[in-house]
């Protein structure tokens, strides 16, 4: 990647950084949209108890971080952190590439103007 | 809207998530064609972006909250193939390491945020951006409504899943009334971030913005410096 969209991706990955680690103190606590709908249509009861409720980062807090800001942060910065690499690896694997594959690419889509 | 364990019943859910593993190796082919060295950590940017705005829960309604989607903004960001992927990334991770979306449920999860919201946000953006003028404002208005409608459109379509397979006996016309109704209301918010982030990489990287792609002048989709350095020997 050239080195300006290096720094496009290093300034986003400082916003979003920001936002999962500290703004998100400031989100709201109410149940969203689906959870209010079931609680009011009555079929909330259904719901089972997450299989890994009892992991690190359940619920976006950090255990053995109690309370105020840095539970929330912490898992914010860790989940930042986890979907840019997975994410950025997949894309990374699935990529096109291969310089004989550009080439042919290349010569098909743009080819030589004839008049020249 | 991320749907727990036990909301549907297995068949469904089962259902949900063959469709989804199909779902996502379409994805993976397609974005082979969206993908190169230089996009790949733009993907990875758009999930963690988009992971981090959905903890970002605004109010909508009395006792009620909202949060991004996603999937409209990604598909646009980076292509349709990628955006899904992204976010079916960003679900995954929900599921597996903060206990966000039931484990059952992310096949269920997948198909409601991250196709339909893909298919149905990116069909509205490119229809609507087609038949506005091309010009940056069109584009980020184009986003604003496909964002706007791709959430009612993900509500109704968990709405859909369960009349097949609800584990509770609920009337579902009140149900389709109550979920698009709240869900209107998220889809403004959803508006307005996406909109507001497609404007802001459109000032700053325009040619980081795929669906803009042979909407605007070439000189428009150059890195901003190349712009200004284009413009500026023209106008004067």
């Amino acid at each position: 990647m050239s080195r300006r969209t290096t720094s496009v991706v290093a300034a986003g990955l400082v916003v979003t950084l920001l936002l999962a680690g500290a703004v998100s103190y400031f989100a709201s606590g109410s149940p969203d949209g689906l959870n209010k709908v079931s609680i009011e249509r009555g079929f909330d009861g259904t719901e089972q108890e997450h299989d890994l409720a009892d992991s690190p980062f359940a619920g976006y807090e950090t255990r053995g971080v109690n309370g105020g800001f840095w539970t929330g942060s912490l898992a914010g910065i860790t989940g930042v952190g986890v979907c840019f690499l997975v994410a950025g690896g997949v894309a990374y694997l699935v990529r096109r590439r291969g310089p004989e594959q550009k080439s042919r690419t290349h010569s098909r889509s743009s080819g030589e103007p004839a008049s020249r | 809207m991320h749907v727990p364990d036990g909301f549907l019943d297995a068949p469904t859910s089962a259902a949900t998530a063959a469709v989804s593993v199909a779902a996502v190796a379409v994805c993976v082919r397609g974005a082979r064609r969206e993908l190169d060295e230089r996009t790949a950590p733009m993907a990875g940017l758009v999930a963690a972006f988009i992971f981090a705005v959905q903890m970002l829960n605004f109010p909508v309604a009395a006792g009620t909250s909202g949060h991004l989607l996603g999937g409209t903004l990604a598909a646009i960001l980076v292509g349709p193939y990628t955006g899904a992927l992204c976010v079916a990334v960003v679900l995954a991770v929900q599921a597996l390491l903060f206990a966000d979306g039931g484990l059952t449920a992310i096949g269920t999860n997948v198909l409601l945020m991250a196709v339909t919201t893909v298919v149905v946000g990116y069909a509205f953006f490119v229809l609507l951006s087609r038949v506005l003028p091309r010009t940056r404002s069109s584009i980020v208005g184009a986003s604003f409504v496909a964002a706007l409608v791709s959430v009612p459109a993900s509500s109704l379509a968990f709405v859909g899943l369960y009349a097949f397979g609800g584990a509770a006996d609920i009337p579902l016309d009140t149900l389709a009334g109550a979920m698009v109704g709240v869900h209107v209301l998220i889809g403004i918010g959803e508006a307005l971030i996406t909109a507001a982030t497609v404007s802001s990489v459109l000032a700053v990287r325009p040619d980081l913005v795929r669906g803009a792609r042979g909407l605007l002048p070439a000189a428009d989709l150059a890195p901003a410096s190349t712009v200004s350095a284009t413009t500026g020997g023209a106008s004067s």
